[in-house]
C-alpha cells in the first residue's frame, strides 16, 4: 500500500527550524516510553543474577520459570534506584504504590502475566530538562521540557528466538527489573526526542541506576507519533518500537513523521498501529503480530502488599524517600550551569562536555590545575581531540584520557611553548598510549616553539632576503604578500616560529624597510 | 500398634520418648493401615522409601535422645497441592500428572525440620477447585462414616484425601489448604478437627495457589491438641511469602481441658446462618453448643452480618478472575503437560490447556478472564472487592459485640457421592461453601470441630470463628468443647 510513496530517508527537510517546528501546514507530536532496566545484581522479584553475559538460561530462578507455588519478593534496591531515579527527575514518589498482573499469551512471559504498576504507579508527575542542539542541524542550542506521567516497576519477559523450524527460549532476561517512564507527548521531532534520551542517559549515568548499554536493550525507547494540522484536534497515532541508539530515536521519529504526512498529503490514512524500526533499511514497518487490540486484563497482583514509601523522619515502610533525596549526586543540568557560571564555556561547550562523560571527566580533572584556562581546556577537548579521535575513527568509549599528560599540553600551548600544530601530534602520541612524558616528547621531537624575539627577527629578514619579488611587490602596496611571506615562516621544514611574534614581527621588519 | 493409630499425637509422642515404640515401627504400621484403606482412596502418592528413610533418622534421634520437637517421627501427610522437593505434586490433574518439583513448600519444610515423617501425598478436587474431592483424575475420595462400597459419602473437599488419610488413622494429621472451607468441610463431613489460619499466620511458600488473597495451608486431625502442635511447628514469617505476618509468631499452649472455662465469653450466632437449606439436624447440633456454652456461663447473643448473603457470589467472582491468571502459566512451556503439537506456539497452548485441564477448571477461566476485561472489571471484580469489604466490615462489627463466632461448618452432613455428582460444581460449591467461606473472605481463623452422629451415622460438626491472630482463644474453646462432647470415641475405625 506504501509502495508507490517515496519517503525522504531520514531527511530533516522542514522539520529542523525550531522548537516549535512545523511545515507550512503540518505539526508533529512525539511522546516516548523509555524502558530502562535497573542496575541491580539480582532480579526484581527474584534472587537470580541478573548479568547479561551468563549463558543462556542461566540466570532462571524457580520463580523466574512460573513454577507453580512460587512467591514474588520484591528487591528492595530496585525500589531505592526507582525512588533515586524519580526524585531527581522531580517527580512526585508516591507513599503508596501497588502492583498489578498484565495479561497476555507468549512464550517468553512464562506466568502468563507480567507484574507492572498500571493502576497506582511508585512515581508520577515528573519532568526533564534538556537542551536539543544537533550541530549541524542546529546553530543554537534551545532549552526544552518533556513531563513524565509516570514511573512504574515492572518485570522484563524472557526472549524468544525463532528460526525455520522451532522458537526457543530464553529466560536470562525474564523478571529482570524495569523502570518504565511514560513521557506526556510534548516533543515535535526526533532531534528533541533524542535530546531527551541523552539528557536521560546522563541522568541515568549520574546515578548509576540504569547502564544505558542500549546494544544490550538496557535501555529501550519506544515513541508515539502522530500529525496533525495547526488548529485541528492530534492525528492517528503509530507507536515505534525496536529503536536500538540514540541517533535512531532521531531517525526513526523524523521517518514517522515524514511518512504519516505523506500518507496524508495523498488524502490515506494513519493506521492506530506498532511499527518497528528497521535500521538497515532506515524504514518503520508494521509489526503484524502486535496489530490485534490486546485485552491486559489487568488485576490487582494478590501476592504483593502495597509498597510503602516513608516520606518524613519515619522508620516504617520499604525505603525512606528522603534518606534517598540525600543520596542524590550532581545532576547534568546542575553541572552544565557549574560549568557556565564557574568555568565561563558557553551553553554549547557545557552540553558537549555533560553528552560526553569521558570528555567531562576529562574536563575536570584537567581543571584542577587552576593556572590553566578552563576554555582553552574545553576546546582542546571538544575540537581538537574529539576530532583526532574521530579522524582516527576511534571509539571514546576504549580511550583512557590521561589528565596529567593533556594538563602539560594545555600548559605548554597556553604559556605559547609549542605551536597548535604540535598539539595535535602531542595528542596523537597520548592516544597511543605513550610511556613518555609531554617534557620528553617535545624535547625528543624537538617541538619547543621559538619565542626569541631576535632570532624570530632574524628569520623574517632571512625570508625577506630570499624572496626579493615579493618584497617588492609588497612594498608596491600589495598586501596580501604579508601572508604569502607568514607562509613561508610557517612552512619552513621543522618550523617551529611562534607564529603569533613572527606575524608582530614580520610587520616591524616590513615597517623599517619600508622607511 | 493398632490403638495407637488412632490416639493422639500426644500419646504417640509420649510413646516415642519413652521408647515403647520406634518412628520406623509406627511409621511402618502407618503404611500399612494406608494399604489397607485403600478402597478409601486418600492417597495419590504414598512416599514409602521417604517415609522410611525420615522414619529411621527419627529412630535414631530418639535412640540419641535428641528428639528434634514433639513432632519427631509423627506420622503426616500432605495435599498434593503442596510443592515437595522430588516428590510428585499433581494437584490431581492431567496438567500436572508428572510434575516433581525442585522444591519443598515451606510448611513441608518446617514439619519435616520438625522431624515429622510424611506417608504420603493426598487427593483432592482438580487445583482444590471443589468442595467433594470427586474432581480427581484419581477418582473421588470416600468417606469411611456410612462406607459401602457402591453407594458411598462423599469425604468433602478439596481436602477430601487428607482427611481420610487422618480418620484412617494412616497418620496424625494432614496439612490441607483452605480457600473457601476446604480444610473445614472435610473435616465436618468426617468427623474431624479443621483449621483454618488467619491468612498470613502460615506461609503459602509452595502451595499451588486457587485463590492468593484467600488461600491459607491448613490444619486436619482427630484431637484439638494435635492441631495446635501442628500449628506451632508451621506458623511464623515466611520471608519468601511477602504476605506472611511479619509478627514473631508465639507458640500456643493450651491448659488441660478440666482448666477450661467459657464464662463469660462473649459468642455471637449470626442470624443469617440460618439459612434456609441448613438441615434439621445440623440447626439442632448448633443450637444445643449455644446452649452448652450459656450453660457454662458464656454470654451468648445474636448478632447481624448482613452482608453474608452476598459473599457466596462475591467469592466467586473473586475466586474465578484469580483462578483465570494463576492458570495462565500452564502453557506446557517449561513445565506441566505439553500436547504433542508443533504447528504455532498459540496452538501449542490451546491444545495443551484444552487437554490438560477438566471442564471446570477450563470454565472457571473462561469466566474469570470474562471478568477481567477491561469492560466488564468495574461491573464484576471491582463490585466484588467492594463487598468482600463489606463483609469484612460485618466482621468487625460483630467483634465490637463479641469475641466469637458459632456457626454451623456445613449446611448438611456429607451427601452420597451420587447426589451430589449431579450437581454442578457451581452450585456444590455455592451450597457447600456457604457458612465457611466468608472467613476466607474476611481472613480471620476458623476451626471446625466435630459434635456427634447425625441419625444416619453422619458426623455433624460445628464451626468456631474470631478475630484474625485469635487462634489461641478459638482453639481454646475448641478444646473446651471437644472435652464436653467426647466425640472422637465413636472413630468407626476405632
Amino acid at each position: 500500500m506504501f509502495s508507490n510513496l517515496k519517503f525522504p530517508k531520514c531527511s530533516l527537510n522542514g522539520i529542523s527550524r525550531c522548537r516549535n517546528f512545523s511545515t507550512d501546514k503540518w505539526k508533529s507530536v512525539v511522546g516516548l516510553e523509555v524502558h530502562a532496566q535497573i542496575q541491580s545484581t539480582s532480579k526484581l522479584f527474584s534472587g537470580s543474577p541478573t548479568e547479561f553475559t551468563n549463558p543462556v538460561n542461566r540466570n532462571v530462578s524457580l520463580f523466574d520459570a512460573a513454577t507453580p507455588g512460587t512467591l514474588p519478593v520484591l528487591n528492595k534496591r530496585c525500589v531505592e534506584a526507582a525512588v533515586l531515579t524519580a526524585l531527581a527527575l522531580n517527580c512526585r514518589v508516591n507513599p503508596i504504590s501497588t502492583f498489578d498482573r498484565k495479561h497476555y499469551f507468549y512464550a517468553d512471559l512464562p506466568a502468563g502475566y507480567q507484574i507492572t504498576q498500571q493502576r497506582s504507579p511508585i512515581a508520577c508527575n515528573g519532568f526533564i530538562d534538556f537542551h536539543v542542539y544537533a550541530p549541524g542541524v542546529h546553530k543554537h542550542s534551545y532549552a526544552a521540557r518533556s513531563c513524565i506521567k509516570q514511573i512504574q516497576l515492572e518485570q522484563d519477559s524472557g526472549k524468544s528466538l525463532h528460526d525455520e523450524t522451532r522458537s526457543l527460549v530464553d529466560l536470562n532476561r525474564a523478571g529482570v527489573p524495569l523502570m518504565e517512564l511514560v513521557f506526556e507527548p510534548d516533543l515535535c521531532n526526533g532531534e528533541e526526542a533524542a535530546a531527551l534520551v541523552k539528557e536521560l542517559v546522563n541522568v541515568f549515568e549520574c546515578l548509576q541506576t540504569c547502564s544505558c548499554k542500549m546494544e544490550e536493550g538496557a535501555l529501550r525507547v519506544d515513541a508515539n507519533v502522530s500529525v496533525h494540522k495547526k488548529g485541528q484536534p492530534l492525528g492517528i497515532r503509530t507507536e515505534v518500537k525496536n529503536i536500538g541508539s540514540i541517533r535512531a530515536v532521531a531517525a526513526a521519529i523524523n521517518y514517522e513523521i515524514q511518512r504519516q504526512i505523506a500518507l496524508l498529503e495523498v488524502g490515506e490514512n494513519v493506521v492506530n498501529e506498532t511499527r518497528s524500526w528497521n535500521s538497515d533499511s532506515r524504514v518503520t514497518v508494521s509489526m503484524r503480530d502486535k496489530e490485534e487490540k490486546q485485552d491486559y486484563r489487568y488485576m490487582p497482583e494478590p501476592n504483593l502488599p502495597p509498597l510503602y514509601i516513608a516520606m518524613g523522619p519515619t522508620t516504617w515502610g520499604c525505603v525512606n524517600a528522603e534518606h534517598i533525596k540525600k543520596l542524590i549526586p550532581q545532576l547534568p543540568h546542575e553541572i552544565r550551569k557549574h560549568l557556565k557560571e564557574e568555568c565561563n564555556l558557553t551553553t554549547e561547550q557545557a552540553i558537549i562536555l555533560v553528552n560526553e562523560l569521558k570528555l567531562l571527566r576529562a574536563f575536570t580533572s584537567i581543571s584542577l590545575n587552576k593556572k590553566l584556562n578552563a576554555t582553552l581546556i574545553a576546546n582542546l577537548l571538544i575540537n581538537d581531540f574529539l576530532s583526532l579521535v574521530n579522524k582516527e575513527k576511534m571509539d571514546l568509549d576504549g580511550i583512557t584520557i590521561n589528565p596529567s599528560f593533556f594538563g602539560d599540553i594545555v600548559e605548554l600551548l597556553q604559556n605559547e611553548m609549542v605551536s597548535h600544530k604540535s598539539v595535535q601530534f602531542l595528542m596523537g602520541e597520548m592516544l597511543k598510549s605513550t610511556s613518555k612524558t609531554v617534557k620528553e616528547i617535545v624535547a625528543c621531537h624537538d617541538l619547543l616553539q621559538i619565542n626569541d624575539e631576535n632570532e624570530i627577527r632574524r628569520i623574517c629578514e632571512e625570508v625577506i632576503e630570499d624572496n626579493p619579488k615579493m618584497l617588492q611587490q609588497y612594498l608596491k602596496g600589495k598586501k596580501k604578500v604579508f601572508k604569502a611571506l607568514l607562509g613561508i615562516i610557517a612552512s619552513k621544514p621543522d618550523s617551529k616560529v611562534n607564529m603569533k611574534k613572527a606575524t608582530e614581527l614580520l610587520q616591524n621588519v616590513l615597517d623599517n624597510l619600508k622607511k | 500398634m493398632e490403638r495407637i493409630l488412632s490416639s493422639s499425637l500426644r500419646i504417640a509422642n509420649r510413646l516415642l520418648q519413652d521408647n515403647s515404640i520406634t518412628a520406623t515401627e509406627l511409621t511402618e504400621a502407618c503404611l500399612k493401615r494406608a494399604k489397607q484403606t485403600t478402597k478409601y482412596n486418600a492417597f495419590i502418592t504414598l512416599t514409602r522409601n521417604e517415609a522410611k528413610n525420615l522414619s529411621e533418622a527419627s529412630t535414631q534421634r530418639y535412640r540419641e535422645q535428641k528428639p528434634l520437637s514433639e513432632m519427631d517421627g509423627i506420622t503426616i501427610a500432605m495435599k498434593d497441592n503442596f510443592c515437595t522437593k522430588n516428590i510428585k505434586t499433581t494437584c490431581a490433574s492431567k496438567m500436572l500428572e508428572n510434575f516433581t518439583p525442585t522444591y519443598s513448600a515451606t510448611v513441608y519444610d518446617r514439619l519435616i525440620g520438625a522431624g515429622a515423617v510424611m506417608i504420603g501425598k493426598c487427593n483432592l478436587d482438580q487445583f482444590a477447585m471443589g468442595s467433594g474431592t470427586i474432581d480427581s483424575i484419581y477418582g473421588p475420595t470416600k468417606n469411611v462414616w456410612g462406607f459401602e462400597d457402591e453407594d458411598f459419602y462423599i469425604a468433602g473437599g478439596s481436602s477430601g484425601g487428607c482427611a481420610i488419610a487422618v480418620s484412617t488413622g494412616a497418620c496424625f494429621a494432614a496439612i490441607g489448604s483452605d480457600t473457601g472451607g476446604s480444610t473445614r468441610n472435610p473435616a465436618s463431613y468426617c468427623g474431624l478437627v479443621g483449621l483454618k489460619p488467619t491468612y498470613g499466620l502460615v506461609s503459602r511458600l509452595g502451595l499451588i495457589p486457587l485463590v492468593n488473597s484467600m488461600d491459607v495451608p491448613g490444619i486436619l486431625t482427630r484431637y484439638v491438641d494435635d492441631c495446635v502442635t501442628v500449628l506451632n511447628v508451621i506458623a511464623g514469617h515466611d520471608p519468601k511469602d511477602s504476605t506472611t505476618l511479619t509478627k514473631p509468631y508465639r507458640k500456643i499452649s493450651l491448659p488441660s481441658a478440666n482448666k477450661l472455662g467459657v464464662k463469660g465469653l462473649r459468642v455471637g450466632l449470626p442470624v443469617e446462618y440460618y439459612s434456609s437449606n441448613l438441615d434439621e439436624e445440623v440447626l439442632e447440633v448448633w443450637e444445643e453448643m449455644a446452649q452448652l456454652l450459656e450453660d457454662h456461663g458464656a454470654d451468648v447473643r445474636e448478632i447481624s452480618m448482613p452482608n453474608t448473603e452476598h459473599s457466596i457470589v462475591c467469592y466467586s467472582i473473586l475466586n474465578q478472575c484469580e483462578v483465570a491468571s494463576n492458570m495462565a502459566r500452564y502453557d506446557g512451556i517449561e513445565f506441566g503437560f505439553r500436547a504433542d503439537i508443533n504447528t504455532s506456539t498459540e496452538q501449542l497452548y490451546a491444545t495443551s490447556r484444552s487437554l490438560g485441564f477438566n471442564d471446570i477448571v477450563r470454565n472457571r477461566i473462561l469466566t474469570g478472564n470474562y471478568f477481567l476485561l477491561n469492560r466488564n472489571y468495574e461491573a464484576y471484580f471491582n463490585q466484588a472487592l467492594k463487598v468482600r469489604r463489606l463483609i469484612l466490615n460485618d466482621f468487625d462489627k460483630a467483634w465490637e459485640d463479641v469475641q466469637v463466632l458459632l456457626t454451623p461448618t456445613t449446611l448438611t452432613t456429607a451427601p452420597k457421592y451420587k447426589e451430589f455428582k449431579n450437581k454442578t460444581n457451581r452450585d456444590q460449591c455455592a451450597f457447600q461453601d456457604y457458612c465457611t467461606q466468608p472467613a476466607n473472605m474476611a481472613g480471620v481463623p476458623a476451626v471446625s470441630i466435630p459434635i456427634k452422629l447425625s441419625g444416619s451415622g453422619m458426623p455433624l460438626s460445628i464451626q468456631i470463628m474470631g478475630r484474625n491472630l485469635s487462634e489461641p482463644m478459638i482453639l481454646a474453646l475448641a478444646k473446651f468443647i471437644e472435652s464436653k462432647v467426647k466425640f472422637v470415641q465413636n472413630s468407626p475405625l476405632s
